[in-house]
């Protein structure tokens, strides 16, 4: 395997960097450096982007609401316990 | 929305309606944690309605050191654990996965095949309130273990420490598993939307 120069960072390595950058992980400098190859890849720039709207989408998931009947049972098991609480 | 320490208060003077506002806001995601343990729907549902029962039943002994939906997924998955299951805790994460197919990217590992634009699609979509259904069926490809992690950071938004913490897994592990589940969720965002216009 070829060696890269430390400082430049190639994007197939740059996306594996993503998560620990958004989760505030990177050390000062492998943070610095995954910033300054953002700043020079729009790619890159684009695949950040896009995985802050993967989070995003994935925290837009509501729940659905419970059927009468879910309801019914779930009041149900409620009074069974409150009934006997053992 | 009334915030859980509320419904907590309601729930410990005895108020049912409390109850059933908690089961309206976590059966479903509790359903989908446990599925990703247990070898089928039907057991899952069992494992779900024992958690809640154990809520109830803990009601008194629960001290808050914790968030009340930190201590409810802790339970769901100490019931699944203890019900039969898929995997076990000790199970170490697998090889390494790449975060995006290796052959979009060139000889020196720059992109080949860059991603494509697919946010403003899914925005759209989103808009339209037609995102939902199909999110959770690709939620539902994720391996178990991304999607336990992805779950509980990103939809019922748990801090890193407290999934930590309801998983028993390391904090490493946590970090692999969530860049594994949202990268590929990445993927099938961008095979879902691209091209759509």
């Amino acid at each position: 395997m070829r060696l890269l120069p430390r400082r430049d960072l190639v994007c197939r390595q740059a996306v594996e960097l993503v998560t620990d950058y958004l989760e505030g992980s990177l050390p000062r400098r492998a943070r610095k450096r995954f910033e300054a190859h953002l700043a020079s890849c729009p790619h890159c720039t684009q695949y950040l982007a896009q995985m802050r709207e993967t989070i995003r989408l994935t925290g837009r998931l509501e729940p659905e609401d419970l059927t009468p009947q879910q309801r019914d049972e779930f009041v149900e098991l409620y009074r069974r316990w409150r009934d006997q609480p053992d | 929305m009334e915030a859980d320490g509320e419904l907590l208060l309601r729930l410990r003077s005895g108020d049912e309606r409390a109850f059933v506002s908690l089961v309206q806001r976590y059966q479903e995601q509790m359903l989908r944690l446990a599925t990703s343990f247990v070898p089928n729907q039907a057991v899952a549902e069992e494992v779900v309605q024992d958690t809640w029962l154990a809520l109830l039943r803990g009601l008194d002994g629960f001290e808050e050191r914790s968030s009340l939906k930190t201590w409810l997924f802790s339970i769901l998955v100490n019931q699944a654990r203890t019900t039969g299951t898929r995997e076990h805790r000790s199970v170490p994460v697998p090889d390494p996965e790449p975060a995006v197919d290796p052959a979009r990217f060139d000889a020196g590992g720059s992109w080949a095949d860059p991603p494509e634009q697919w946010v403003e699609a899914a925005e759209g979509r989103l808009e339209a309130g037609k995102l939902a259904d199909r999110l959770r069926a690709l939620m539902d490809e994720l391996p178990a273990r991304q999607r336990q992690v992805v779950l509980l950071r990103d939809v019922d938004e748990l801090s890193s420490e407290e999934v930590c913490s309801v998983l028993a897994i390391s904090d490493g592990n946590q970090r692999v598993l969530l860049h594994r589940g949202r990268s590929r969720l990445r993927q099938l965002f961008e095979d879902e939307f691209r091209g759509v216009r």
